[in-house]
């Protein structure tokens, strides 16, 4: 889990730097987390010899970040809806669905093997921001 | 910060006081093995004091269905006290808030058990 620990700090670290208010911020880093986590128990199914791996960028008007494994491969449309209420007591499956709610972008790639999350938080232009 | 939790007696409630984050590997197991002590050992009435709790993933999300599943199939009740902002908003995205029994003082959470 040390990997999940140091993305999520890199993603905290990102969205300080870019100036983002106390909850957007908490938003980025708990998405990454999420993101990371998923990662590392789901696509690499906890095999040490398999890796994650995460990008961070700042383009100015978005953050970008890319986490990657190299599992078996995810349907994201597959996933059941953990606010159904058939699935609303159980014990996993909010992951993804935290992810795609905190974010303003989502996108998944299938790799050979694995795959790969992009997650896009969009910046406020600096008229709007408080 | 890993979770620390304190336990107390009050009005016959044992009453969790959480502090941390509630996570996969920082606190939800420990949460789990918290609440499922209590419960062998004949608590019913748990009130989780999560003032402290900055902190909560899909994990400890998990841990909290959880909790409250076991409790009640053992005749038992967990319910939420003073959750921070961080905390209540991931159990509104996940439609859990309605789930849960939250107060937002403690005497009035302990006098809901009776």
């Amino acid at each position: 889990m040390e990997s999940v620990s140091e993305v999520e700090a890199a993603a905290d670290k990102l969205a300080s730097e870019a100036g983002l208010d106390e909850d957007t911020r908490f938003h980025v880093t708990m998405a990454v987390r999420e993101a990371a986590v998923n990662a590392v128990l789901h696509g690499n199914d906890y095999d040490p010899a398999k890796k994650i791996s995460a990008t961070f960028e700042n383009n100015g008007t978005s953050l970008i970040i890319t986490i990657a494994d190299e599992g078996i491969g995810l349907d994201p449309d597959s996933l059941p809806d953990p606010l159904a209420p058939e699935n609303l007591m159980r014990g996993t499956g909010r992951g993804i669905f935290l992810i795609r709610s905190l974010m303003d972008e989502v996108h998944f790639r299938q790799l050979h093997p694995g795959t790969e999350l992009t997650l896009i938080k969009h910046l406020a232009p600096a008229s709007e921001k408080s | 910060m890993a979770l620390t939790i304190a336990s107390r007696e009050v009005d016959g409630v044992t009453v969790l006081d959480l502090s941390g984050r509630v996570t996969l590997g920082e606190g939800s197991v420990q949460l789990r093995e918290a609440i499922r002590d209590l419960i062998s050992k004949g608590s019913h009435k748990i009130l989780l004091n999560m003032g402290e709790v900055n902190y909560i993933d899909s994990s400890g999300l998990g841990e909290l269905v959880s909790a409250y599943t076991t409790a009640k199939n053992q005749s038992a009740s967990v319910k939420l006290l003073s959750l921070t902002h961080k905390v209540k908003d991931v159990l509104q995205l996940t439609k859990l808030y309605t789930v849960f029994d939250v107060f937002d003082d403690e005497a009035s959470a302990i006098a809901s058990y009776k």
